[in-house]
């Protein structure tokens, strides 16, 4: 009696895993996580790991998807380029994602770049960056210039009357390019050279001393003047409080920035700096039922109600929506049918809106102008219209006007030269 | 029903007892601010500043901080700090329940240029003289011809000499301002501008020196070639101080290593990390402080200073005892035992707190700036600057005139004579690494007030560090402090030419020549101790 029920359990299970077939060797969908959660860039790449390990545990108890749950699978690149190419190459090769979520700094995304487009790799790269970059194997879901850097200015041209340009930045890819863009925008708009000064600091600089000196010195020559700032991660929390001890107040000489969200400046004291900006397709203080359940979700999953939330935390919000809806949609996490499914699809986004995804790999989203507030956080002053399409060449440079980008088949191209006809080639090259 | 008869009651009252004549305009010129049109409230400001209501002023100020709120019947209200309702005209209490549709009226950078553009205005008379001063202010920023006659009626009445010469300055703008002003009346205006010697003189003579008549523009150039020359003299003074200032901080950071490394030769790559950890107990210290004794929070600082000191210095007793003690006369497994242990500390701290920026706020006494002759001097770097030059002279006391320093030199210089003696060398070496990694753990609160405080904090400071102690010579305190002042100003005077990336090239590529030519440091350590 005994080996008899041994022998039938032995039966079922037989019977179970022949049943499930060739599902048994991954009844999980691998999702792979590249962020750096050590070095550096662990201070805003840490939270995207998290959200993304929320989004994830959501999908799973709403069903998983395709009748699978899903199965996060967490690396460290450390802060590390060259690590950020083996990790990807581990998640593609060893691990067999079925998507990658990661990277933030465009050196991380140049890194990996080649692997994803050799293994045939889905990557979602959610932060704002320069453009010049469409890859077949990449969706952009932060900003491209023309979805931040280029209304910011136009706001500050119409709203503030600014006249006179300071071009701030890290001294790295995105920065310079960015201001290359805003350079040649600015003099199109007929500003005259000697009232833009562009300046560059390195990397986690932390005596500002000089340059507020410098930007108070040129913006008093009697025109409105405004600060344009590029200036990234950890350099910004001296940046600001040197503002605000120098006394450069919002309502003479505003900055704009593009790298400083609610995370950033929890880690400071905003009273001095009510009234500068930042330019984002996404705040929390947005005041829609789909940001406030996202707020709360957060809340709940990190288990601190103080966290904030922020834009490229919206962007995997939207990316992951996007990716599943795909997934839906080809009935299999095939990349080659999941890169064809992915154009078109539409999500809804965290400012009452729909985000959809772009032939060029972008995505359509509005941007909104903020002004920091006394308590931290960003309250919107101006927002787009309508949806703005993300650009991924700009219109401003030379080389980059004529190229555009389109994934669908027949034309397949990411730097299509419309002046030539021709494909510059399945690899963009980029400056 | 009945709250809103109430309600209706008591708006009728407040507004009968506050002007009864004008009741109606006014309470339409307030209705603009329902609108969420940045130029309808910057009109309706306008218009409200133009009327001169008695509750004018309280109403701006309230928009200004962001308290001012509009309900559903065009109605303002301002809230107060505690969250309680108050009628924005009369000053009289709301009704217990929020009224509906309540929010507060929208703001921005525009918004505020109007609100101070009105408050100079309506302030030009107050019994006040520091608003009259900020008024006068406003005005000399905003100069705007209608105001003249205000102004020089404002001119007669003053009787503070420093009021009364800031509106002399705004009168002076506002004739520069007005394009038919007589020529005599410019030029006497350019000469009293002219005197002010600062950067917004500057860009008004920039201004008059491009329009204007003839003899007006003359005057302007004048004026402004002998303004340029007064204006660079304080612009290469500042650039001294700032050089001062950054030196001092890198004093700061590295003084603690002038003492491991240059004192005992640990190369101790785990220094940043003890400046962190004293930047960490100065933010637990401060949110202790915060929620036992909020009234005491502007102190917080001076309870972390002794605190970082005992957290950071406890930690290097323990890194001593622990792994450093083994490796002596083996720098290099000390180095990559050291940097090892770096990477666990802001991995720790990475676990305990978050990865991401803690908030350590400015204490009111190191906020703001104040302008001495023509420089800014900004409170922070004035405190940190005087700070350092006290943690060195309390340092160098220490190391000459105590007991525990005259060990520390002898173990240093010849352990095996010093422990004949009957020191006990182990523990002196723990004291001394102790009180390295406390002087670290010090210049952590105060670098906790300049820059990030997160796991990364002491990495950017480490090579800084090093740099500092070996171009001053190892082993010698003053060494670091003529290094550090040196490196600093180099760095700052270099920058405004070079810019920031280019200049710290240029300081580390001459720091690298000249440690070629002198290998021992500008101070080099001199006798038998050296060579052996």
């Amino acid at each position: 009696m005994k080996m008899g029920k041994t022998k039938l359990a032995l039966a079922a299970s037989l019977a179970v895993s022949f049943g499930a077939g060739a599902a048994s060797a991954e009844d999980t969908i691998k999702v792979g996580i590249l962020h750096s959660l050590s070095g550096t860039m662990a201070i805003s790449e840490t939270t995207l790991k998290d959200v993304m390990l929320m989004l994830i545990d959501e999908q799973n108890k709403k069903g998983g998807l395709l009748g699978k749950k899903l199965e996060a699978v967490v690396v460290d690149p450390a802060s590390n380029w060259p690590l950020f190419a083996e990790k990807a190459k581990q998640l593609l090769e060893v691990d067999k994602v079925a998507a990658t979520f990661g990277c933030w700094t465009s050196v991380s995304r140049k890194s990996v770049l080649p692997v994803f487009e050799h293994d045939n790799g889905i990557l979602f790269y959610p932060v704002q960056y320069e453009g010049e970059e469409s890859s077949r194997n990449v969706f952009y879901t932060g900003a491209a210039p023309n979805q931040q850097a280029i209304p910011a200015v136009d706001y500050l041209m119409n709203e503030e009357g600014v006249k006179r340009w300071v071009l701030e930045g890290t001294d790295y890819v995105y920065p310079r390019t960015t201001n290359k863009i805003l350079e040649a925008y600015l003099k199109m708009k007929g500003v005259p050279a000697e009232d833009i000064m562009v300046n560059y600091t390195p990397f986690g600089f932390s005596d500002w001393q000089t340059e507020v000196g410098n930007i108070k010195k040129f913006g008093s020559a009697g025109k409105k003047t405004a600060v344009v700032s590029t200036v990234n991660g950890d350099a910004n929390v001296p940046f600001y409080k040197e503002l605000g001890n120098q006394g450069v107040k919002a309502t003479d000489i505003p900055v704009v920035a593009f790298s400083v969200g609610e995370e950033e400046l929890a880690g400071l004291d905003t009273k001095p700096l009510v009234g500068h900006l930042a330019a984002w397709n996404y705040f929390m203080s947005i005041d829609t039922p789909e940001n406030k359940a996202f707020i709360a979700q957060w809340h709940k999953f990190i288990k601190n109600d103080k966290r904030t939330t922020n834009d490229p935390m919206e962007a995997h919000y939207i990316g992951f929506n996007m990716w599943v809806k795909a997934v839906e949609k080809a009935g299999t996490t095939d990349p080659d049918a999941v890169i064809d499914a992915m154009i078109g699809v539409t999500v809804p986004n965290l400012t009452g809106g729909y985000s959809a995804m772009m032939p060029n790999h972008h995505i359509t989203k509005p941007v909104l102008i903020g002004e920091i507030q006394a308590d931290g956080q960003l309250d919107t002053v101006w927002q787009t219209s309508g949806l703005v399409p993300g650009d991924e060449w700009s219109d401003y440079l030379d080389g980059s006007k004529d190229l555009i980008s389109d994934w669908r088949k027949p034309l397949s191209c990411g730097n299509f030269n419309t002046k030539t006809g021709k494909c510059g080639g399945e690899t963009v090259a980029t400056q | 029903m009945r709250k809103f008869l109430i309600t209706c009651a008591l708006v009728l009252f407040a507004a009968l007892a506050a002007n009864p004549a004008g009741a109606d305009a006014l309470d339409d010129i307030l209705a603009g601010f329902a609108s969420s049109k940045y130029d309808e409230i910057e009109k309706t400001i306008a218009a409200l500043a133009a009327s001169g209501d008695v509750s004018a002023p309280a109403i701006l100020d309230a928009l200004n901080a962001g308290s001012l709120q509009v309900a559903g019947d065009n109605k303002l209200y301002i809230k107060g700090d505690d969250g309680s309702l108050k009628e924005a005209r009369s000053g009289a209490g709301a009704p217990g329940e929020n009224p509906p549709g309540l929010k507060p009226v929208k703001v921005n950078n525009r918004v505020r240029r109007a609100i101070e553009a009105a408050m100079g205005q309506l302030t030009l008379l107050s019994p006040d003289p520091a608003k009259r001063r900020t008024a006068a202010a406003s005005l000399f920023h905003a100069p705007d011809p209608a105001q003249l006659p205000v102004v020089e009626a404002a001119i007669a009445k003053e009787s503070d000499p420093d009021v009364k010469h800031a509106f002399e300055a705004a009168r002076a703008a506002i004739i520069l301002a007005t394009p038919d002003a007589a020529d005599a009346d410019k030029i006497a205006a350019i000469d009293l501008i002219a005197a002010r010697g600062d950067e917004d003189a500057k860009s008004l003579l920039d201004g008059a020196a491009a329009s204007g008549s003839p003899a007006v523009a003359a005057a302007a150039h004048g004026a402004l070639e002998g303004l340029e020359r007064t204006l660079a003299m304080w612009s290469a003074a500042q650039n001294v101080y700032y050089g001062l200032s950054l030196g001092s901080v890198l004093l700061l950071a590295a003084i603690g290593l002038a003492i491991t490394f240059g004192v005992m030769g640990v190369i101790n790559m785990a220094h940043g990390e003890m400046v962190m950890l004293g930047a960490y107990t100065t933010y637990v210290v401060q949110q202790a402080v915060m929620a036992a004794a909020p009234g005491l929070v502007d102190f917080a600082l001076l309870i972390a200073v002794p605190a970082a000191f005992v957290v950071s210095g406890a930690a290097g007793i323990a890194i001593e005892r622990s792994i450093i003690r083994f490796l002596y006369g083996r720098p290099l497994e000390t180095l990559l035992a050291t940097f090892g242990l770096s990477l666990v500390l802001q991995q720790a701290m990475r676990s305990i707190f978050g990865p991401t920026n803690l908030q350590v706020d400015n204490p009111s006494w190191m906020s703001g700036s104040m302008a001495l002759g023509g420089l800014a001097i900004t409170y922070n770097r004035f405190w940190i600057i005087l700070f350092s030059i006290a943690i060195f002279a309390l340092l160098t006391l220490v190391l000459r005139k105590t007991a525990l320093g005259l060990q520390m030199r002898a173990v240093t210089q010849n352990r095996r004579m010093a422990a004949s003696m009957g020191i006990r060398t182990g523990w002196v070496d723990s004291l001394t690494f102790g009180l390295g990694s406390g002087v670290a753990g010090i210049a952590g609160v105060a670098l906790s007030q300049i820059d990030n405080v997160s796991p990364n904090l002491g990495q950017s400071y480490i090579i800084d560090s090093f740099m500092v102690v070996v171009f001053g010579g190892v082993g010698n305190l003053w060494g670091t402090l003529v290094g550090a002042l040196s490196l600093g100003v180099a760095n700052k005077l270099l920058e405004p030419v070079a810019g920031a990336v280019l200049g710290k090239i240029v300081v580390l590529v001459l720091l690298v020549l000249f440690i070629q030519r002198r290998p021992r440091g500008l101070f080099p350590v001199k006798g038998r101790a050296v060579e052996s």
